[in-house]
């Protein structure tokens, strides 16, 4: 199947400062990926650059079969954006902010008219009649951002932390509108800070850290590499946390890189091999004297997966490149 | 789907014009759909000037002297024109930085749409704005007696205020296009308090001490204003110096250098932002 994105050595910078350092990034189409990675990752200038905004330092980057430093107009007709913030007008109603962007799209006044009122229906948004958009909702006016991301029917849509600064409600709601956009067939690439995120929403997750790719796979594939299961202790006393954890883990056998977790009572130890390993630790902290209260033996979370491999753990030799 | 109007890279030259055109009037349009939406933020900023007007004819005109003679509202309402004008580097300013700032430059920018539109709408828009706001200023003239002359020359002073208007329309898109921060503009605003001060909007230059008269003479706007109150056939106050005799020559020649320095900035800030 053809890539609807396709990346390769792309790389950015801004003075001395390398904020992309050769990415490589295949989409096949109608996938969703998910862009994940902490804050200055790097997330938000690969959207820019695959969205024409910005212009690369290096490498070649084709969004809908299209290169975007050939023929960005191309690649404007045949993407849609939906930013940080919501990029829509707070002082026109819904439809005259849909109708604006849909006549910026030069399509003619009547469709123009046709087009918002079919993508106000597909976001919800019918009802709000000739109510400013200042007025909405922040779930509401995102909806509208999205619909504004929508107007050509885009074959790939960039959506740069859709959910960011969205309460509970709003992030369910933005959730299931790209759910069902998905369903239709569209490719979708969106950043995201929230593993829940990447989790609930995309086929593949590309982990970002420094400008860099630094994991890729299936949210299933990227826990499974991280990997293998983790003992949970709860100690009874918070000050032997510490210790308990370091005991713990030689006991465990863990290789290197290691990331034994203690705060208050709880300790968390990655586990090389199951086997045998409960009795090892629990021995080993019983001839240390520290008393033991529970114990849990459990697979890796996506959350502590995405924390290893982007976290302060790292080995150093990676950071400095 | 069918899109009617389709734009890719390969268009020709006639039809990316013919977009340009249209897409400049689209963005224009979306300022003349807020002002039906909030007539009173329009009818506030236009009768700013007419409350400074009345302010100044009635509460500090009883103690100015033209130089020369003549009577103070005839002298001042070109001023409180070219004023306006001067004003409305604020509202471009504003609407330049609010747009960057929430992200509707950017999506205009990712938009299949002539580039162009971005600017050039919010040109249009103002100057369209410009217009409304000089006529809502000449009826407020008009009703506290002012009478200006023929309507051949008022209509060449009209043409020269608005050219002065284009000059600070596009340092207000480059001042806006510069920061993301909309807590700038008030810096700005206060700045433009003394450079018109620092003019012969107010009192002639010649009622000025020596170096402060020079500067008032060559202020960007004075040219303006002397050339506006002899086309309309009011007290000039002129100190006599170069520039006092060459004043339509400067109403012209300072606009045009300005409009020219900051839409070369204006599109160079413009096409920065891909950086």
């Amino acid at each position: 199947m053809a890539s609807a994105i396709s990346v390769a050595g792309l790389t950015k910078r801004y003075g001395e400062k390398v904020v992309l350092d050769d990415v490589d990034l295949l989409v096949a189409q109608g996938r969703v990926c998910a862009l994940l990675g902490p804050n200055g990752a790097g997330k938000t200038t690969a959207v820019r650059i695959l969205t024409t905004l910005t212009r690369p330092d290096g490498g070649r980057v084709e969004v809908a079969g299209v290169d975007v430093l050939r023929q960005p107009r191309t690649v404007r007709r045949r993407i849609g954006l939906i930013g940080q913030q919501p990029a829509v007008d707070d002082v026109l109603d819904a439809r005259q902010n849909l109708v604006l962007f849909a006549r910026l799209h030069h399509l003619g006044r009547r469709a123009a008219g046709v087009r918002a009122d079919e993508l106000l229906e597909q976001v919800g948004l019918a009802d709000t009649g000739t109510k400013a958009v200042r007025l909405f909702s922040g779930g509401m006016r995102r909806r509208l951002d999205i619909a504004a991301g929508l107007v050509l029917a885009p074959q790939v849509l960039f959506l740069d932390e859709p959910t960011t600064g969205l309460d509970p409600a709003g992030r369910r709601d933005v959730w299931d509108a790209i759910r069902a956009l998905v369903a239709g067939g569209t490719t979708v690439l969106l950043t995201t800070q929230y593993l829940e995120e990447a989790e609930q929403l995309a086929d593949d997750v590309c982990v970002l850290d420094g400008g860099r790719v630094v994991a890729r796979g299936t949210p299933r594939e990227l826990t499974a590499a991280i990997g293998g299961d983790r003992l949970e202790l709860v100690v009874a006393d918070p000050g032997r946390a510490q210790e308990a954890a370091a005991l713990a883990e030689r006991a465990a056998g863990s290789g290197p890189p290691a990331d034994p977790v203690g705060d208050g009572q709880r300790v968390v130890v990655p586990v090389a091999r199951r086997r045998g390993v409960v009795g090892n630790v629990v021995r080993a902290l019983d001839e240390a004297g520290i008393a033991v209260d529970d114990v849990v033996l459990r697979p890796t979370t996506l959350d502590e997966a995405y924390l290893r491999i982007t976290g302060a753990d790292r080995p150093r030799t990676e950071v400095s490149a | 789907m069918t899109a009617s109007g389709t734009w890719t890279d390969d268009e020709t030259l006639a039809a990316r014009l013919r977009w340009a055109l249209t897409d400049a009037g689209t963005v224009a349009g979306r300022d003349v759909a807020h002002w039906r939406r909030q007539p009173a933020a329009v009818l506030v900023g236009a009768l700013f000037p007419v409350l400074l007007l009345l302010m100044f004819v009635y509460l500090l005109g009883g103690g100015m002297v033209v130089p020369g003679g003549g009577d103070y509202r005839d002298f001042l309402v070109p001023g409180m024109l070219a004023l306006a004008m001067v004003f409305g580097v604020e509202a471009t300013m504003t609407a330049v930085v609010t747009d960057t700032s929430r992200g509707i430059t950017d999506r205009f920018r990712s938009l299949p749409m002539a580039p162009s539109a971005v600017v050039a709408g919010r040109c249009l828009a103002d100057m369209a704005s410009s217009v409304v706001g000089l006529a809502v200023l000449v009826a407020a003239a008009l009703a506290i007696g002012w009478r200006p002359a023929g309507p051949g020359s008022a209509l060449a002073a009209f043409g020269l205020l608005l050219l002065l208007r284009l000059a600070f329309l596009w340092m207000g898109i480059y001042l806006g296009l510069l920061t993301r921060d909309p807590a700038t503009v008030t810096a700005v605003q206060i700045l433009v308090w003394p450079f018109v001060f620092l003019s012969n909007v107010f009192i002639a230059a010649s009622a000025m001490p020596g170096w402060l008269a020079v500067a008032a003479e060559w202020n960007p706007v004075a040219g303006t204003v002397t050339a506006v109150r002899d086309l309309f056939g009011a007290p000039v106050g002129s100190g006599g110096g170069w520039a006092s005799e060459h004043a339509l020559l400067l109403a012209v020649v300072w606009p045009v250098v300005l409009t020219v320095v900051f839409a070369v900035l204006s599109v160079r800030r413009f096409q920065a932002l891909s950086r």
